[in-house]
């Protein structure tokens, strides 16, 4: 994926997540979202990294990573409205979604809880001899799980082609992680485990690349897993309920004039691979994608209240 | 139902073998992985130990360390793995050493292994079998005696299977592997040492169809994993005395073959109910609901169960023995039901 391509994509993410934000807002949507504006570079940088075929774990902030991989913002959209269109089909929500054939293993509800399930995957890809990476996102929140220290420890006893990126968005929820962690660097843990360990600007789509694409490198030669922190920002709150009382105005205004899509136009820009222009044009592109995405969610049927009853096993 | 549920699948035939409910275990896992390479072990000291118990004893030599795989202590972990490697489509089977430690992975076994298939559609599939040293009887103390499969029971997306033979152990257990849902497996800890004649080769064994134990018009008593095998003594008690007692032997508790169960009372008009487990929100709560919904107008008599009662297990074997459901507990109970 190139970085025009890269550019156009946070702008994807960005342009989605600030609808749903409008629409949690106005009442159109229910139940709760949890928006990662501000943290597109993390989500883009390392799935550009990637082969269409690794795979990747997300979390309960998960719409950036599923349209990284190249997940359909109007099956998202859908999914988000509770229509039989979705990518669960109105059965998971915000939290639940998935699409194997894109490589995308699942968002996720439970802090943490997709760490073990990327490191499993992983374990199937070692064992079939396969090429294949898998990417876990996570936050700063679960790296205090157990099954943190549990997956960790284990992809590293069997060098398992796994990478273990860590958003660190300096709060869980509200709690700061200078609360939460007595070391400076959460990466620093890595060495604990045995893996190489790195601390990036996550705001940098490029150094996050960068460091994905080292990493899966390392893992494709069977050289085991590694620990990224991505040291980033969501811009809105945690979720949609979220008054921000636990951080100054500053800080956030501190993190806007950081803004990876800005960052990465500007680097653009002054390369010369990018025209204001055509900037204009791929965010015009992109709103009515997103546009087009909301059209199609709410065309979309509710599934048939007996439909709720089906599927549990296989 | 039926007195010989088996299913051949080749050379299924008339012959027997005595094996101990351990070796049936062990021939289940070794014909599974013969037949499928994607189905691997994983768990703590499963390696050159064997297991705990013994289960895996000269698997690793047969099938190599990457298909019996020793773990760290880690069981959220191990089982968040298998979960992750099941959905890829391979098929773990992982040994929880005692049942006692599932409570370590039940993020991963409820909120994952559990909802995958429910939230994410057809492409999702968990082929993934926990098997769990359960119960008590061995004076192992409260963290290392419980059957804790009335947890299971609630946690709609998992199967929970129980077998009381040998020859279930091995059919089940295969029947288990193959299956593409998340399967909590009991292996009562007690039963590891019984000795029984097994259908010669290589047969399996559906989930959720009872078994018919023993025949008799006067009560029937529902029963599953160890409790089988008491409730299996309980009738020859019985029948001394002139009382006939039906024996269900259920096998799996998810899928539950409440037909065979509300077909037995239908005729008897009397139930005891029996688990090793704690009383209340147990197994025989369920159980008993169930009959009362489905089987009121036939029953002659309030429905009885036999249970632990809502304790810890304690240590000491006499003061263990005392708080386990016996023969002579079930037969007390089917006794006065059938007086009644």
């Amino acid at each position: 994926m190139d970085l025009l391509e890269c550019y156009r994509l946070m702008w994807r993410i960005r342009l989605f997540e600030e609808k749903v934000d409008q629409f949690f807002g106005d009442g159109t949507l229910r139940g709760t979202s949890h928006l990662c504006v501000g943290q597109e570079a993390t989500a883009v940088g390392a799935c550009a990294a990637l082969r269409p075929t690794d795979y990747v774990t997300s979390t309960h902030r998960g719409h950036g990573h599923f349209l990284a991989k190249g997940g359909d913002p109007r099956r998202l959209m859908a999914e988000l409205f509770g229509k039989a269109t979705g990518y669960s089909r109105g059965r998971g929500g915000s939290q639940h979604m998935a699409c194997y054939a894109l490589g995308f293993l699942g968002s996720n509800g439970i802090t943490g809880g997709g760490i073990p399930i990327a490191t499993g995957a992983a374990l199937a890809i070692q064992r079939r001899r396969q090429s294949h990476v898998v990417l876990c996102f996570f936050g700063d929140g679960a790296a205090n799980q157990g099954v943190f220290h549990e997956a960790l420890n284990l992809a590293a006893v069997w060098k398992l082609p796994v990478i273990y990126l860590c958003e660190n968005n300096l709060y869980a929820m509200s709690t700061p992680v200078r609360a939460t962690f007595a070391i400076p660097r959460i990466a620093a843990r890595a060495a604990a485990y045995g893996m190489p360990g790195h601390t990036v600007d996550g705001n940098d789509l490029q150094a996050v690349r960068d460091a994905v694409a080292e990493a899966a490198s390392r893992a494709r030669d069977g050289g085991g897993p590694t620990l990224l922190e991505c040291q980033t920002y969501r811009l809105v709150g945690h979720s949609k309920s979220d008054r921000r009382v636990y951080r100054t105005r500053e800080e956030e205004e501190e993190w806007r004039a950081r803004d990876p899509i800005l960052r990465l136009g500007n680097a653009l820009l002054a390369a010369g691979e990018l025209t204001e222009a055509q900037a204009a044009q791929i965010r015009e592109e992109e709103a009515r994608e997103i546009e087009e995405a909301v059209a199609f969610a709410r065309q979309s049927p509710v599934l048939p209240a007996e439909a709720a009853l089906e599927g549990v096993y296989a | 139902m039926s007195n010989q549920d088996v299913s051949g699948s080749g050379g299924a035939s008339d012959r027997f073998r005595e094996l101990y409910f351990t070796e049936a275990l062990r021939e289940a896992l070794a014909e599974e992985m013969e037949r499928d390479p994607e189905v691997f072990l994983l768990g703590e000291d499963m390696g050159v130990y064997g297991g705990c118990f013994g289960v895996t004893r000269g698997l690793l030599e047969q099938f190599g360390p990457e298909r019996v795989r020793d773990t760290p202590i880690s069981e959220a972990g191990v089982v968040g793995l298998a979960v992750g490697a099941a959905i890829l489509g391979a098929r773990p089977v992982v040994e929880v050493m005692f049942m006692d430690f599932i409570t370590l992975a039940m993020d991963q076994i409820a909120n994952h292994a559990a909802k995958f298939r429910y939230m994410y559609g057809e492409q999702a599939r968990v082929p993934l079998v926990i098997r769990c040293p359960a119960g008590a009887g061995r004076a192992y103390g409260a963290t290392h005696s419980q059957t804790l499969e009335a947890w299971f029971l609630h946690v709609p997306g998992l199967k929970v299977v129980a077998p009381a033979t040998a020859a279930d152990a091995k059919g089940l257990l295969k029947s288990a592997i193959r299956d593409d849902n998340p399967v909590i497996f009991l292996e009562n800890k007690v039963l590891y040492q019984s000795r029984e004649w097994i259908p010669d080769g290589e047969f399996t064994i559906p989930l959720g169809r009872a078994r018919r134990v023993c025949e008799g018009g006067d009560v029937t008593i529902v029963a599953y994993s160890r409790m089988a095998r008491e409730a299996e003594k309980a009738a020859s008690i019985l029948a001394e005395e002139g009382i006939g007692a039906e024996v269900i032997d259920l096998r799996s508790l998810v899928p539950l073959d409440i037909d065979a169960v509300v077909a037995s009372v239908t005729k008897t008009g009397r139930v005891v109910l029996v688990e090793e487990g704690t009383r209340t929100g147990g197994v025989c709560a369920e159980l008993g609901m169930r009959l009362f919904e489905e089987a009121w107008d036939s029953l002659d008599a309030p429905i009885q169960r036999v249970t632990a009662p809502d304790i810890p297990i304690p240590f000491a074997p006499e003061l263990e023995a005392a708080v386990i459901p016996t023969a002579a507990d079930i037969a007390a109970a089917a006794r006065a039901l059938a007086e009644s």
